[in-house]
């Protein structure tokens, strides 16, 4: 019987882009956004607009699903 | 919650027998219930909510009872055959396990089932609205209690990540924030009853189908792959139709409590959507590659059942 593989650490990236899609980012307190207002951050992941046609910037509400690539 | 009305001879048997009224005897045999969708649906559902928050007039050791137990499994077997023949029939290709995330993509831009959510949005009558939000709190009442079985039977990349978004879904530890009590406060706020089970008498049996379907994956460790598709195409179909629920509530001066449920779920689910695909589907499947094909088939049943759900409802409008 082979052993089973070790236990390892595995990546866990603070900052993850979606391709195609937005910016996941863990861990945040706040968010600045385009107009510097400072936005409070209630989740442990956020989801942050990359399309920049967010009905509710600056997080992600899906919109670029429905724009053409 | 008390005991559902019963739809037909089995589920009127199962219901006196878990409230301990008169001679119960043996269970119908599939033979008398197999014509009555509605009896079925209703009687797996009732077998189900043992699991959950049980009922007040039954016994709460029901939920072990060997006798029940059977039953649940002639339901059970009926339902996957059916979920899974309508996924056969879709004539799937295996896919490899690093393709999970994207085949999920696929089976989600594939999906032309009819849009409640685009209904409500421009068409639909303060009426219909109502009764669409009565079907709903079937499920938004115990919203992601389903998927929370799951945790324990999943490798530790796909548990951490399950855990990140049901963390989400239960409020972020602030009981005001938990989805299934925001529902509740949205019912309440448009003068419907909001109390958990309060409109099961009422759900079509489309409707008790989609809850089953996802209590059944919830439910059994030998379905977590399917579970885990089927929370992944849920939360990849969330994030556009919930604006558009938003939009029409307002449109209907339904806002207030229930339009901000929505509201959570267009930020929420934009979040949930990657991290079911790609934490929690997609390294179950590097881990478990046996569950790639699995994880597909739960997606494509969440999408299916909404399509017949959704198709049904319409069709009791005349607005399909």
């Amino acid at each position: 019987m082979t052993r089973p593989p070790a236990p390892r650490d595995f990546d866990h990236p603070d900052v993850v882009l979606v391709p195609h899609g937005p910016m996941l980012l863990r861990g945040a307190e706040s968010v600045q956004d385009v107009d510097g207002t400072v936005h409070p951050v209630e989740r442990p992941v956020v989801a942050l607009c990359r399309c920049d046609k967010s009905s509710r910037l600056p997080w992600c509400d899906g919109t670029h699903k429905v724009i053409p690539r | 919650m008390r005991l559902p009305k019963p739809r037909g001879p089995l589920s009127e048997w199962l219901v006196a027998r878990l409230a301990g009224t008169g001679v119960a005897g043996a269970a119908p045999t599939s033979d008398s219930w197999a014509d009555s969708w509605d009896d079925e649906c209703i009687s797996l559902w009732t077998l189900h909510e043992l699991s959950f928050r049980g009922f007040e007039d039954a016994d709460d050791r029901a939920e072990w009872d060997p006798g029940l137990l059977g039953v649940r499994h002639d339901l059970e077997t009926a339902l996957e055959a059916r979920l899974r023949e309508r996924w056969a029939r879709t004539d799937p290709a295996p896919v490899a396990p690093e393709d999970v995330p994207a085949a999920l993509e696929t089976v989600v831009a594939e999906d032309d089932g009819p849009s409640l959510a685009d209904h409500v949005r421009r068409h639909a009558d303060r009426d219909q609205v109502l009764e669409l939000l009565r079907q709903r709190s079937v499920y938004h009442l115990k919203e992601s209690d389903p998927s929370a079985f799951v945790v324990p039977r999943l490798p530790v990349r796909a548990k951490a990540a399950l855990m990140a978004l049901q963390f989400d879904e239960y409020g972020d530890g602030d009981p005001n924030r938990l989805h299934s009590h925001l529902f509740a406060r949205g019912l309440e706020a448009v003068g419907l009853r909001a109390e958990y089970g309060a409109y099961v008498d009422d759900a079509m049996p489309e409707n008790l189908e989609m809850n089953n379907a996802g209590s059944l994956l919830g439910l059994h460790r030998r379905l977590r792959g399917a579970a885990m598709g089927h929370l992944a195409a849920f939360e990849m179909t969330s994030s556009l139709p919930s604006r558009k629920m938003v939009q029409g509530l307002e449109r209907l001066e339904l806002d207030g409590p229930m339009s901000a449920y929505y509201d959570e779920h267009v930020e929420a689910d934009a979040i949930h959507e990657h991290l079911a695909s790609r934490d929690i589907c997609g390294t179950l499947a590097e881990d478990e590659p046996d569950q790639a094909d699995e994880i597909l088939f739960g997606a494509f049943t969440c999408l299916d059942v909404e399509a017949r759900f959704a198709s049904a409802l319409l069709a009791s409008w005349g607005a399909r």
